[in-house]
């Protein structure tokens, strides 16, 4: 599988990305901001993590218009698999290709540890081959990761099966690091082809860093 | 001309920085205070020939750039 890894400037998870998915099997491209395409045969796209563009304005705001952006977003509305992970998902945000937006952490800190997730939906590519209920215990690294949807739009991703991670405790039980909206940590598009989460599986994919639930979350879409 | 354009966080729409000043104002001792919200002012120095034009041209740069529309809102005051 080939996966194509957006680099803008600022980012710094492209090479995580890069180990992750090569790790699993993947042959992983990365793409710098200015290109205007997307490699030829691209079966997964990954927004990748860090401060693109030094987060000025908003997380996401100025990434969102990039070359490769634009290459990004003909990709997912044709169908294409897209993944954002933390300042990706924020890049997807602002693009409006995910609904919603995110906030400051409610405690304004930046957040780093790891901290479990609960699966809330596999009725998608990414977490096909996870059951509901389950429990990951990943990184999670943002000063900006506090979900914000309107009410109508949050009935909108539940009666669409669209949200797909919450932060919890070790047992399974609602945990909120930073105010996100019901605890939501991770969500799709209505298609079920664009994927958005604050969290970084790809810090978790070998046990030499003593995890190993990222790789189980990555392999949905081998 | 110069156009000033401030964003705020919409009501309703928690504001974290807000609530961190408003604690530490109260620690100083200022009493009354009610609420304290946080925004941003962008300031553009536009080459166009009136009013009504730096207002259009800011007015799009916010809906397109400059504020997220899905938390924050804006308006558009010309420098005199």
């Amino acid at each position: 599988m080939n996966v194509a890894i957006i680099q803008s400037p600022g980012t710094n998870c492209e090479r995580d990305t890069e180990f992750a998915f090569n790790k699993l099997g993947c042959k992983s491209t990365i793409v710098w901001h200015s290109e205007t395409s997307l490699p030829a045969k691209t079966d997964l796209v990954v927004v990748a993590g860090g401060f693109s563009y030094g987060d000025y304005l908003r997380s996401g705001a100025i990434a969102q218009f990039s070359p490769v952006m634009q290459a990004v977003r003909a990709y997912a509305e044709k169908g294409g698999m897209v993944l954002g992970i933390c300042n990706g998902f924020q890049i997807l945000l602002e693009m409006g290709l995910l609904p919603g937006a995110m906030r400051r952490n409610q405690g304004l800190h930046f957040i780093s540890k790891y901290h479990h997730l609960k699966v809330v939906s596999t009725n998608n590519t990414f977490l096909g081959k996870m059951n509901v209920d389950d429990i990951v215990n990943i990184p999670i690294a943002h000063a900006e990761g506090n979900y914000y949807i309107d009410a109508a739009g949050l009935k909108s991703l539940y009666d669409n099966d669209q949200v797909l991670l919450q932060y919890c405790d070790a047992e399974g039980h609602i945990s909120n690091p930073n105010g996100s909206i019901d605890a939501i940590a991770g969500i799709c598009n209505k298609n079920k082809n664009v994927f958005g989460l604050m969290p970084h599986p790809e810090r978790a994919v070998d046990t030499k860093v003593l995890a190993t639930d990222g790789a189980k979350m990555l392999k949905g879409f081998l | 001309m110069k156009v000033k354009v401030n964003v705020y966080l919409k009501t309703g729409i928690l504001d974290p920085q807000g609530k961190a000043v408003h604690h530490a104002l109260d620690v100083l001792g200022f009493a009354g205070l009610k609420d304290v919200r946080i925004g941003k002012q962008i300031v553009l120095d536009l080459d166009v020939a009136s009013e009504e034009a730096a207002k259009a041209e800011a007015t799009e740069m916010a809906k397109k750039l400059l504020v997220n529309q899905v938390t924050e809102e804006f308006d558009i005051e010309i420098v005199r």
